[in-house]
């Protein structure tokens, strides 16, 4: 017993060292924390509960049957955030770079697996050099685990990457089918394949920052969600994170108290939509000034930012908003912003939080780079998460809702449960201007005829009244209730039921 | 009363001082000793043509004047070819004082102290009070009776406003006279007690004023910031947009005059003075206090402003001492203004706020649903602070007070009904009232308090061990291009090669989707080479502009 008990601590003593001394010195040389740090630093404190820390690899080849470290190179557990349950992984980039080994992928599998049984968040913490190439095939079986786990838990429990290191080949796939990738400015960087093979490949000089890092994939490819400036920040924002979101897909998203009164009147509201038409004013004022104390959590907020994306509260509880954003592309919908909504809309409507949607939209950019890449299928997305979302759908229009973008932000026609119209809205196929070029082709040639009828056209369409007419928006409020009247919804539904017809799955055009 | 130099002369008819000098050509050196013999020294010898100091000399007796007179003439000759040169009497260490008057129709012409208006950037008033740190009784009476001497003279009928330049020998000489209410009559309201506009009403209904001059008593004292939309640490530039959020202060003895409203626009059509902040004490001190826990209050965003700078002129300790003149604020900020001229006060202030208001959110935070019976969350009492890379280690508890702060071996009890996400963070600290303006900025409290800003991060104390290895980063690469951020018609480009441009600058105008997008400077620069016309179609990130 003495011995065993002897032994025990020095296996413990080898696996909280990790990759020994020298190379803790290292990461943290690099700025970076090392894998027992970042799980010390994101959970409440003495609330980590390790599992394996005795696992061993399993291969004989190449000597590597004289290398183990206990644990390899991964540590894995459940811990607590702020006191809800959420299991962890962390990888130890001081073990064999944080290589995936078949016992490694087997005790994220492990995690994974409770993490499913019981209904709580997985969060994964990425800083692994790739596949453990001694291993060969093992390590790609090991991938393949993960992977299916990954999907499996889609839309069952929030699963979150936080990319804190390399991440790069077959070990991009795990992340990219998570709910949402976070990365760390300088130190971490995605990639398929590396500054070396474009090299050789494309000819193209890249380098790996360039190639994929946090600015990359937070501008240019949209793979990442937010980039954070060090290891601390990530994970002490990733705490915040957490705090909105359901444990899993049969829970309510957390209700965190508040004294902000939910009838709170906004007057400078009244003055945000300019008196010129064509005259941009930032959307995020009124997602700021109509939230819960001030608090918006802004997703993907330097990608595709002619659409804004992120979770607050309202009376307490999580709601996702999506709004257009007038200060960018005037807030036309196009490839990137239609994606990006409409993986936010889906991810809210599998974790039952209810969707604010804040519309303020000229219609979808025209133009050949956007029709060749795609835009009739990739426009489509938004639409069929919206018109599939099943959650609470609050849907307020501040200016523009023309042509087809109008159908697609949470109108009336796709289940939308509350519409609502500030007098400023203009509900329309289109512009009065070009309304006119087309209806009145033959008057082009007198100006003063087309201008005439424009100011018909924007008399009878540029106001909130023919789609109330017709029951399309439920009323048109002042924009300085405009607090009240979303919480006043959002009680009302709060026991929304509705169901989507059996079907193994939809099939959204992908 | 509007031309300068018939109101001069009336003013010489009047009675009343005016600077003493010989308007007309000087003949040679005797004939320059001889006049400024009669002014009296110190004397001031000024090109006819000249300008902008040159040409201009100061001479202090006789020989001095002999001296500058010929040097004078020669710069004069040399610099503008005309050397023609006048005197005038030299004005040391001027001040800018002016008297009140009021006139109704009856006769009866009575002051109401003066206003000292010597704080003036580029001849722009920034700071107003009354009563003047620098008059005696028996100057305050000889200016105020020469004042309605000349009210008189001219039979005027309503406020005005009559001034004077002082010297620091207490000389006062006329300049001008408002014959209008200004800007910075609510000094003059507090310290006296009445109300001017109602006076001007009444007097221009034909009737009685309703007061002596035997009724006339200074109490206490005023003091007026003038808040204008303009960035100091910009060289002052003005600044336009959408007051997001505008709270102004309040409370007893402060007084907002304004007409901008949270938002509201401040537009380049009109003065981008957003309001006038008056504040009472019973003395200076007290005013002055009052002013900065006013301009601590005072709440804007969407618009740069100069709170802080009027908040640097509260502590400026020649400006507490009442040493003013008109070349104040040129003479104590000569480069301008800039943030490490804002005077910090004790740093424990914000440090133990910061700590306060994280714990308050960790306390929220221990109060989400969805929690592990008995594995809930524990908020501890140890906390770090981290400051511009240091870390101040705090021991935070919620006390009878608030909450209570242990810091570097002092207790600061802290009691605010200051809530989550609110700006204004109101209290005391060990009962001494202050306040704070906090924005959240991801993990980071900006806290402003007297002109101020401080930035900090609280976490766990072992986190903060843990920080200590976070790399200090470098700056970004500043972009030498603008690039269009979106495919659109390229309205207008702003500037031209070789243009210095500020941070904030409009630099062209793209047109998109029919709507107008304006992309301006990010950091100030100089303009290279301009890319693109007015009129073409730009991709998206085709380059408009390069910098220097």
């Amino acid at each position: 017993m003495q011995e065993i008990i002897r032994r025990l601590e020095e296996k413990r003593a080898a696996a909280r060292l990790g990759g020994g001394q020298t190379r803790i010195d290292k990461q943290h040389a690099k700025g970076k924390l090392t894998a027992r740090e970042r799980i010390e630093l994101f959970l409440d404190p003495d609330t980590f509960e390790e599992w394996d820390m005795f696992v061993e690899h399993r291969c004989s080849d190449f000597g590597m049957e004289e290398q183990k470290t206990p644990g390899d190179g991964v540590v894995t557990g459940y811990c607590m955030v702020n006191g809800r349950l959420v299991f962890v992984f962390s990888q130890d980039f001081t073990v064999f770079g944080g290589s995936l080994s078949a016992a490694h992928a087997d005790k994220i599998c492990k995690v994974m697996d409770h993490a499913m049984k019981v209904g709580a968040p997985v969060i994964g913490l990425n800083d692994s050099g790739g596949a453990r190439i001694q291993e060969g095939v093992d390590s790609l079986a090991g991938y393949a685990d993960v992977f299916q786990r990954n999907v499996m838990a889609s839309g069952v429990i929030p699963q979150i990457s936080m990319i804190m290191g390399p991440c790069a080949g077959g070990a991009v796939y795990s992340p990219s089918m998570t709910d949402f990738i976070f990365m760390v400015k300088d130190t971490s960087y995605m990639f398929v394949t590396g500054p070396d093979v474009v090299k050789t490949v494309t000819h193209e000089t890249v380098t790996a920052e360039q190639l994929g890092g946090a600015v990359t994939h937070t501008t240019k490819s949209g793979v990442a969600d937010l980039a954070f400036e060090n290891d601390v920040e990530a994970l002490l924002m990733l705490r915040r994170f957490v705090n909105f979101l359901p444990a899993n897909n049969r829970e309510k998203p957390p209700f965190w108290p508040t004294e902000d009164p939910t009838d709170r009147k906004i007057p400078s509201l009244d003055t945000l939509i300019p008196a010129d038409p064509n005259r941009p004013y930032d959307m995020k004022e009124l997602i700021q000034k109509i939230v819960d104390d001030n608090d918006f959590f802004e997703l993907q907020s330097t990608y595709a930012a002619n659409i804004i994306t992120g979770f607050a509260r309202m009376q307490g509880s999580t709601v996702g908003i999506v709004a257009n954003q007038p200060m960018v592309l005037a807030g036309c919908l196009d490839i990137d912003s239609s994606k990006k909504a409409a993986r936010f809309v889906r991810f809210c409507d599998a974790f039952n939080i209810p969707i604010i949607t804040l519309v303020d939209v000229p219609g979808f950019l025209p133009g050949t780079s956007q029709e060749y890449s795609g835009i009739i299928k990739h426009g489509a997305k938004l639409l069929y998460a919206y018109a599939e979302a099943t959650v609470p759908k609050i849907t307020v229009i501040t200016r523009k809702a023309y042509g087809g973008a109008y159908d697609v932000m949470a109108s009336k026609h796709l289940r939308g449960d509350v519409n609502l119209a500030w007098p400023t809205a203009e509900i329309a196929v289109m512009g009065p201007k070009g309304a006119v070029e087309i209806i009145f082709r033959a008057d082009m040639k007198e100006p003063d005829k087309i201008a005439a009828r424009t100011d018909e056209y924007r008399e009878k369409f540029a106001n909130p009244f023919v789609a109330g007419s017709r029951g399309f928006i439920d009323d048109v409020i002042m924009p300085h209730s405009t607090r009240k009247r979303i919480c006043r919804s959002l009680a009302m539904l709060r026991d929304k039921k509705l169901e989507n017809p059996w079907r193994k799955h939809g099939n959204i055009p992908l | 009363m509007g031309d300068k130099i018939t109101s001069k002369k009336l003013a010489e008819v009047a009675g009343v001082n005016t600077i003493p000098g010989y308007t007309d050509v000087v003949r040679d050196t005797e004939h320059a000793v001889e006049i400024s013999n009669g002014i009296g020294y110190p004397v001031m010898l000024k090109a006819s043509a000249g300008g902008g100091g040159k040409g201009m000399r100061v001479a202090w007796n006789e020989a001095e004047c002999r001296d500058g007179f010929e040097r004078a003439t020669n710069e004069a000759r040399s610099s503008f070819g005309d050397d023609r040169v006048f005197i005038e009497k030299f004005i040391e260490e001027p001040r800018h004082i002016e008297i009140q008057v009021m006139a109704d129709t009856h006769g009866n012409v009575i002051y109401l102290g003066e206003r000292e208006c010597s704080i003036q950037r580029r001849h722009q008033k920034v700071i107003e009070e009354a009563p003047s740190p620098f008059l005696d009784e028996a100057t305050r009476k000889a200016m105020g009776e020469q004042a309605v001497a000349l009210a008189r003279a001219v039979q005027y009928r309503s406020a005005g406003t009559v001034e004077f330049i002082v010297d620091a020998h207490r000389n006062f000489y006329f300049l001008e006279m408002n014959t209008r209410l200004q800007v910075e009559h609510p000094v003059t309201e507090f310290v006296t007690g009445q109300d001017l506009v109602e006076l001007m009403i009444r007097v221009a209904n034909g009737e009685k004023l309703p007061l002596t001059q035997a009724d006339v008593k200074l109490n206490g004292w005023a003091m007026e910031s003038r808040v204008y939309a303009e960035d100091p640490f910009r060289n002052f530039l003005p600044s336009i947009g959408r007051l997001v959020h505008y709270r102004p202060p309040q409370g007893e003895n402060v007084r907002v005059d304004t007409g901008v409203y949270e938002g509201g626009e401040v537009s380049m059509f009109y003065d981008p003075m957003i309001a006038k902040l008056v504040t009472y004490g019973k003395d200076r001190d007290e005013a002055i206090v009052r002013m900065q826990h006013a301009l601590d209050e005072y709440y804007i965003r969407g618009v740069q402003h100069n709170i802080s700078f009027l908040n640097a002129l509260m502590v400026h300790p020649r400006f507490r001492e009442g040493r003013l003149t008109t070349n104040f604020i040129a003479e104590e900020f000569p480069d301008g203004f800039n943030a490490e001229m804002v005077p910090k006060e004790d740093p424990a202030k914000p440090i133990v706020v910061a700590a306060m208001i994280h714990r308050s959110y960790m306390d929220r935070a221990a109060h989400l649903s969805g929690q592990v019976p008995g594995y809930g969350r524990q908020v501890h009492d140890d906390w770090a602070v981290i400051i511009n890379g240091e870390t101040h280690l705090v021991h935070v508890t919620p006390a009878d007070c608030g909450y209570e702060v242990l810091y570097a071996d002092k207790v600061y009890c802290l009691k605010t009904d200051w809530s989550l996400g609110q700006p204004l963070f109101k209290g005391t600290i060990n009962d001494e009232a202050v306040c704070f303006q906090v924005e959240r900025q991801g993990l980071w409290y900006q806290l402003y308090h007297r002109g101020a800003r401080t930035d900090a991060m609280i976490t766990t104390p072992g986190t903060a061990e843990l920080h200590g290895y976070m790399l200090e980063k470098e700056a970004p690469d500043l972009s030498k291009f603008l690039l269009s951020p979106m495919p659109g018609l390229l309205v207008k480009v702003s500037v031209v090669e070789g243009q210095e441009v500020k941070a904030g600058e409009e630099l062209a105008v793209i047109e998109a989707m029919k709507m107008e997008n304006v992309l301006r400077a990010t950091q100030d620069a100089v303009v290279a080479k301009i890319c693109a016309q007015s009129g073409d179609s730009l991709m998206v990130d085709q380059t408009i502009i390069e910098f220097e």
